[in-house]
């Protein structure tokens, strides 16, 4: 599994990091921070969680 | 419920998209039609007022979603296409000259926005709220030197704001004697006030237009105390009409939107969300509506996993942003319009802070103004039930007493 996040998106609302703290962090501008682009399969359901609460549609789960 | 083989959706925004990626996330295997009267895409609205009014951003980058994407949720999706009206005894929907079976029907149709009275022949006022409306007031914009905006909410001082970056001459104008954000009501509007002020917005508050000039296209408009405004764009931003049009004679209740139990169920097999969707709170057993963009995901999420599943999700806990002149604002909660507001993180003369909203002992809301991360904590405690430390309440600050 890949995740890419597109920052200039990213509204900072921090719903990523609430969702799955492992894998997402928020830097001073409340900018997301992407803690590991290629997490085993354990993440997945939460990685994918995140995607789609993300309100910028800023994070992307591939396969 | 579960035995629903065919899914149909009003309305190709975000909830109407996001219904249909949770149904097939959730192993929906059926088929599913997504009906929206819009030329486009599906596109998300937030950026409409910000990054795409300022010219940041071009229009398509507020799509929702790629071709790809769309093209692997396997529906059909009926574009530039209006639903006309709806039997619930006989589980249709008519679009045009089609009339279209559903075993479950999901209501996305949203709200339109609330046009200026007689104004229709007037070239150069505008609303906004879809993207053809951004693409035609960017371009007005373009030629503009003074822009008169009316509205006292969110969406009137996000335009203020993006006029005021691409450098024109900004009257803001508001009917109440203050500015409004999201469900935060009223409680930040001497903050909200000053950021215009600063940013050199002429803040007319209280006032009502009464009149708009000009002669085939605007020229001013005039204030309930006669002052009249040079504008050679006016922007409307007075509130919205949920589109239920459609709706009358259904059978469905409708009450400035579509009254709903705390699933999201309208009637047998209709279910409705997102803006026009108005859902038992089972916690204060009123019946809400809001325009939030996350609110309306979540509600999608939560019908579509009922359909598929049977299960019921929890009550969706209100969340709203906004970005005004750099200023990023969060909201979480409730904001009872008696309470006021408690410092919890930061300053509110420092332009960096976090405030409760405290009913009964309780934390009930929770607002971030540029500091992003104590706001998530703040929040995350809140979900936790954890008291945070209060300050006095943030109405006697000193920028508060000052306006
Ligand atoms: C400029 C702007 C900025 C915003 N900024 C923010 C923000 O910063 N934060 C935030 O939380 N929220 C924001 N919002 C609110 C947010 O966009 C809405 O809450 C969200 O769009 C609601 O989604 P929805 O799918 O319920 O309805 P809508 O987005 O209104 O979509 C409804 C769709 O249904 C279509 N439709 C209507 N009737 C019919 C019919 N009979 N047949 C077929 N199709 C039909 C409509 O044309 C529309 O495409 C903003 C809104 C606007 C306009
Ligand atoms: S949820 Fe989306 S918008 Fe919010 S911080 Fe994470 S990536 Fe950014």
């Amino acid at each position: 599994m890949q995740i890419t996040v597109n920052t200039s998106a990213c509204v900072g609302a921090g719903q990523c990091v609430m969702t799955a703290e492992d894998l997402f962090d928020q830097d001073d501008d409340g900018i997301v921070m992407l803690l590991d682009d290629s997490p085993d399969s354990s993440h997945e359901a939460g990685a994918r969680r995140a995607a789609s609460l993300c309100p910028a549609r800023a994070i992307k789960v591939t396969d | 419920m579960s035995d629903a083989t065919r899914i149909v959706i009003v309305g190709a925004s975000v909830a109407g998209l996001t219904t249909a990626e949770t149904l097939r996330a959730e192993g929906f295997t059926g088929s599913i039609t997504l009906i929206g009267d819009e030329i486009h895409a599906p596109y998300g609205r937030p950026p409409l007022s910000k990054h795409v009014l300022t010219g940041e951003w071009s229009p398509d980058q507020a799509s929702l979603s790629d071709p790809d994407e769309l093209a692997a949720l396997d529906l059909r999706l009926m574009q530039g296409a209006r639903a006309s009206s709806l039997d619930v005894a006989a589980h249709t929907v008519t679009v045009g000259d089609e009339v279209v079976r559903y075993d479950a029907l999901v209501i996305a149709t949203g709200v339109r926005a609330r046009r200026m009275a007689g104004t229709r022949d007037l070239a150069g006022v505008h609303s906004l709220r879809t993207v053809d409306d951004v693409v035609a007031l960017r371009t007005e914009l373009g030629a503009a030197k003074h822009v008169a905006v009316v509205g006292a909410g969110v969406l009137g001082s996000e335009i203020a704001a993006a006029a005021r970056k691409r450098g024109l001459d900004v009257t803001l104008v508001g009917r109440s004697s203050e500015l409004r954000l999201g469900q935060v009501g009223t409680h930040l509007s001497s903050l909200i006030a000053a950021l215009h002020r600063e940013n050199g917005v002429d803040l007319r508050l209280g006032f009502d237009v009464t009149q708009v000039l000009g002669e085939g296209r605007v020229s001013a408009i005039v204030l309930s105390d006669g002052t009249v405004v040079p504008a050679d764009v006016v922007v409307a931003a007075i509130g919205s009409l949920p589109a239920t049009e459609w709706l009358n004679g259904s059978g469905l209740t409708l009450a400035d939107g579509i009254v709903c139990d705390s699933n999201g169920l309208a009637a047998p097999d209709v279910y409705a969300i997102g803006d026009v969707a108005r859902w038992r709170d089972d916690l204060t057993t009123a019946y809400t509506r809001a325009e939030h963009h996350l609110k309306a995901t979540e509600q999608a999420q939560a019908v579509a996993r009922l359909l598929v599943t049977g299960e019921e999700s929890p009550a969706v806990v209100p969340f709203f942003w906004s970005e005004l002149y750099g200023t990023k604002i969060q909201a979480y909660g409730r904001f009872p319009a008696d309470e006021p507001l408690r410092t919890i993180a930061g300053e509110p003369g420092d332009g960096r802070f976090v405030a409760a909203s405290v009913e009964d002992g309780r934390v009930v809301g929770v607002v971030g103004w540029n500091m992003p991360r104590d706001f998530r904590l703040a929040r995350a405690d809140m979900v936790a039930s954890a008291a945070p430390a209060l300050s006095s309440p943030i109405t006697t600050d000193p920028i508060g007493a000052r306006l």
